[in-house]
């Protein structure tokens, strides 16, 4: 007897959704049930894992495990989880301040580390669960925080070339207004062997109405990508205007994860105490 | 109390080896307590370092006894030098008395007077020139020798844990050895003391305090660790590594705390017990996590080996001053465990019970143990197997009624595990409903704020919340590692024909309210005893409204141990 497929709706919990009419993240989220669906997921094996912010509020929105922790904290979460359950396909998610900003150092160690995860950040550019304060990928001159009237004056993060510096095997960008490319990028992304990071533009329509124009401006990538070439792929990404879409690099490095071997017991090992 | 008293009981002996860097104090120190260890005694190793990271200063402290040794005495009886320089800056944790005896080199030049004002006896040993009588012969070996001649050790027992101990190092390096410990043990000098040695006793262990934390680890079930290293709790990452793996389960050295705890939630949200262990910096920068554990009921351990704080502090000398962050750490209502193991033995059952509790009770656990019980060195009976019935309640057949924080009598609701079918639900800080949907209701709110805290309040923790002993009408009440010093006052007095009764508390928080009452009923004079300077504790149980007004409070702050003299002398019993 064959089980019937699920569908992409199948994975959605029914909870609705805090985001704002408009809001990018709703592509995203749709995109993930898709992959979930294409990938046929069995949905008590998966877990979601996020931080704090509006798009880390999607775990409670995927009829998976989930769990929406402290704010920058989802990656460590998640190798957590990874580590005691490897039999568990474990997807990290969040927006940029989440992923960038309180949680930089965890991006680094997650990209180095290389265990077997995906990584969505939804990229807005923006801090729009605390009303819009400028984020690490904001533009220095983005003035209209009242916390930086003069905008942040220092120069924006580049998600993906720190990525690429960090170690990550699997960089790509996607977008929320093409779908059907992102939810193919979040296929390739949960099954490659590593840690695969996707950021995702996913424009805020309440704290940054301009990203509107992210419509014409994102574009798929032109050259022949993805390289498993790290230099190349650096010169692409410190090339490139931050708004090209596609899988940047994939390359397959020795995936981490704790062997979890059973071959003594703990009063045998209680005797190395014995005199 | 007068001396004589005091030495009917003390049926131990206390030696300090100092030294400057590389002179080997600390590994002098560690045959000799082994080599008590072979004639039978117990005993406790502590030391004392500067915070270099090779040479400076070290001294070990050895006391030795038919009896348990869960501290340090008030005064040396021996002290060895294996050279005077930087002595100055131990001076003071090592106390002598007219009753002292003090061994050195004359090559070492005279003993500094700030030693010999008490009126020590002299002893001289060429512990250099037995020593370079022998190719890459060392004088500490020497000084090993002569050192344990004059504790009435036994050469045998001595040869055998100069092997045990130096074994790893090659058979030239252990015989050469050998060879300067029987120079030093065949010194024209008698035995000072004779102590009658118990016999080899087949089930001491000797161990750590913090090597005591992971086998309470592992034996609570403990099958996964993130971690950052931190003094002085890192070698209890180090020594769960390795074992962890055998046993199925795994270390992962974490970025920093935050990630170590939040690690340990989401392992533990995998349905795997799970622990990490810091020391003061590291738990102040957990303490969100900590939170978040609570609060999604996610049930998480960590132990905390107390150091000299707040910030950097001394990272390499005691102090039991982290009580209060660990009561009222966390922002919020926040109830949850703390414990504090009474004893490197106690470190077993203590972490042991912990990690339990926190899985049967679905909340945080911390334990309060410090650098003085994790540091130093122990030769203890065996700790028993304790089987404790407290699992984690685990939801295995999820139907569509299933609620994952649903209101239970006991308050405890069964977990559904990634893998189960039927059971999803997203685990969350936001305050939430039955179900685990976030939600921003009073009802809601107030709903989970008493089950949360119902669950340990009526939760029946049995006889193990203190250890009780002694009777009378005057009482110490204290906790943690203070309590070895404690016990022995106890001890002096019982010897003396006075009593008294000693609440040691292991549970700290959620506070046994009725229990201490009952026991406190009565008492004409109650004094708590804990090494820090705020008097936390004292402050702690005041709040909790079980104290008597009269009561007092002995704090004395880290680094310098809390002695039972000390003690003796708040009790108003002069000594």
């Amino acid at each position: 007897m064959t089980v019937p497929a699920l569908k992409a709706k199948d994975y959605k919990s029914g909870i609705k959704a805090v985001w704002c009419p408009g809001c990018g993240h709703f592509a995203v989220l749709s995109a993930l049930t898709k992959a979930m669906a294409h990938l046929g997921l069995v949905k008590e094996e998966v877990a979601v894992v996020s931080g704090i912010g509006c798009s880390s509020r999607l775990p409670a929105y995927i009829d998976t495990y989930g769990f929406h922790g402290i704010h920058g904290r989802a990656l460590a979460a998640a190798s957590g989880l990874k580590a005691a359950r490897p039999d568990l396909t474990v997807i990290a998610a969040g927006g940029d301040g989440d992923g960038f900003s309180i949680g930089g150092n965890h991006f680094l160690h997650a990209c180095r580390r290389n265990m077997n995860m995906a990584y969505i950040v939804m990229d807005n550019e923006v801090y729009g669960m605390t009303k819009g304060q400028a984020s690490p990928t904001t533009l220095p001159d983005w003035s209209n925080s009242k916390m930086t009237p003069h905008g942040t004056g220092i120069p924006s993060f580049n998600p993906a070339a720190i990525a690429l510096a960090a170690g990550a095997g699997f960089i790509a960008r996607g977008f929320s207004g093409e779908p059907s490319e992102l939810t193919r990028l979040l296929v390739e992304a949960i099954e490659h062997p590593g840690f695969a990071f996707v950021q995702v533009l996913s424009g805020c329509v309440t704290y940054r109405p301009d990203q509107k124009l992210w419509k014409e401006e994102v574009h798929p990538s032109e050259s022949d990508l993805p390289t498993d070439d790290p230099v190349k792929a650096a010169q692409i990404i410190q090339a490139g205007d931050g708004k090209a879409t596609g899988v940047i690099y994939a390359k397959q490095f020795p995936v981490w994860q704790p062997e979890n071997r059973t071959d003594s017991k703990l009063n045998t090992i209680e005797k190395e105490f014995l005199l | 109390m007068s001396d004589s008293s005091k030495q009917a009981t003390s049926q131990s002996y206390s030696v300090a080896i100092t030294g400057s860097g590389g002179s080997g104090a600390v590994t002098t120190g560690r045959i000799l307590l082994e080599a008590a260890a072979q004639c039978g005694f117990q005993g406790l190793m502590t030391r004392s370092a500067g915070p270099q990271i090779r040479g400076g200063e070290s001294a070990a402290m050895v006391r030795f006894s038919q009896d348990p040794v869960e501290c340090m005495g008030d005064e040396y009886d021996l002290l060895v030098g294996l050279d005077w320089r930087n002595i100055e800056r131990f001076a003071d944790e090592l106390p002598l008395s007219d009753k002292s005896l003090i061994l050195s080199d004359p090559a070492a030049g005279e003993v500094p007077a700030l030693l010999r004002s008490n009126g020590a006896d002299i002893l001289e040993v060429p512990f250099k020139k037995f020593a370079s009588g022998l190719p890459g012969g060392r004088l500490n070996m020497v000084a090993l020798g002569a050192t344990a001649l004059v504790c009435g050790l036994d050469l045998k027992a001595l040869e055998t844990s100069v092997k045990a101990i130096l074994g790893n190092k090659g058979e030239g390096i252990v015989e050469t050895a050998l060879l300067a410990v029987r120079l030093g043990y065949n010194h024209d000098h008698r035995p000072r003391i004779t102590l009658e040695a118990p016999g080899k006793s087949a089930d001491h262990w000797s161990i750590t305090g913090n090597q005591a934390c992971g086998v309470g680890a592992l034996r609570g079930g403990t099958r996964f660790v993130a971690a950052y290293p931190i003094t002085p709790a890192s070698e209890i990452l180090e020594w769960l590594a390795p074992r962890l793996e055998k046993l199925g389960g795994s270390l992962l050295q974490a970025e920093d705390e935050l990630a170590s705890i939040n690690m340990i939630i989401g392992a533990s949200f995998g349905g795997v017990p799970s622990l990490t262990a810091t020391s003061g910096p590291g738990l102040s920068l957990m303490v969100e996590g900590l939170g978040l554990a609570l609060v999604s009921e996610t049930p998480v351990t960590v132990v905390n080996v107390m150091r000299g704080g707040p910030s950097t502090g001394i990272p390499t000398k005691s102090e039991q001053s982290d009580l209060n962050i660990a009561i009222y750490g966390l922002h919020g209502d926040a109830p949850h465990l703390v414990l504090a193991p009474l004893s490197i033995r106690d470190c077993v059952f203590t972490t042991q019970w912990a990690v339990q509790l926190a899985e049967h009770l679905q909340t945080v656990a911390l334990v309060l143990s410090d650098q003085s019980l994790g540091q130093s060195q122990a030769i203890i009976k065996a700790p028993p197997q304790r089987e404790l019935s407290l699992a984690r309640k685990v939801e295995a057949t999820p139907d569509a009624e299933y609620q994952r924080y649903a209101i239970t009598p006991d308050n405890v609701s069964a977990m559904s595990l990634p893998g189960t079918a039927g059971g999803m639900y997203t685990a969350d800080g936001l305050e939430h409903n039955p179900r685990g949907t976030p939600s921003s209701m009073a009802v809601d709110h107030r709903t989970q704020l008493n089950k949360r805290l119902h669950k340990l309040e009526d939760f029946d923790f049995g006889e193990d919340w203190a250890d009780v002993e002694g009777d009378g009408r005057q009482c110490i009440i204290t906790w943690g590692s203070s309590t070895g010093a404690v016990k022995e006052v106890a001890g002096w007095l019982l010897a003396q024909g006075s009593s008294i009764k000693i609440i040691s508390i292991r549970l700290l928080a959620p506070l046994q309210h009725d229990r201490l009452k009952d026991l406190l009923k009565d008492m004409e004079k109650v004094l708590v005893v804990e090494q820090n300077h705020a008097g936390q504790l004292f402050h702690y149980l005041h709040a909790e409204g079980v104290l008597p007004v009269s009561a007092e409070s002995l704090a004395q702050p880290g680094p310098l141990p809390l002695r039972p003299g000390r003690i003796l002398r708040a009790l108003g019993g002069g000594g």
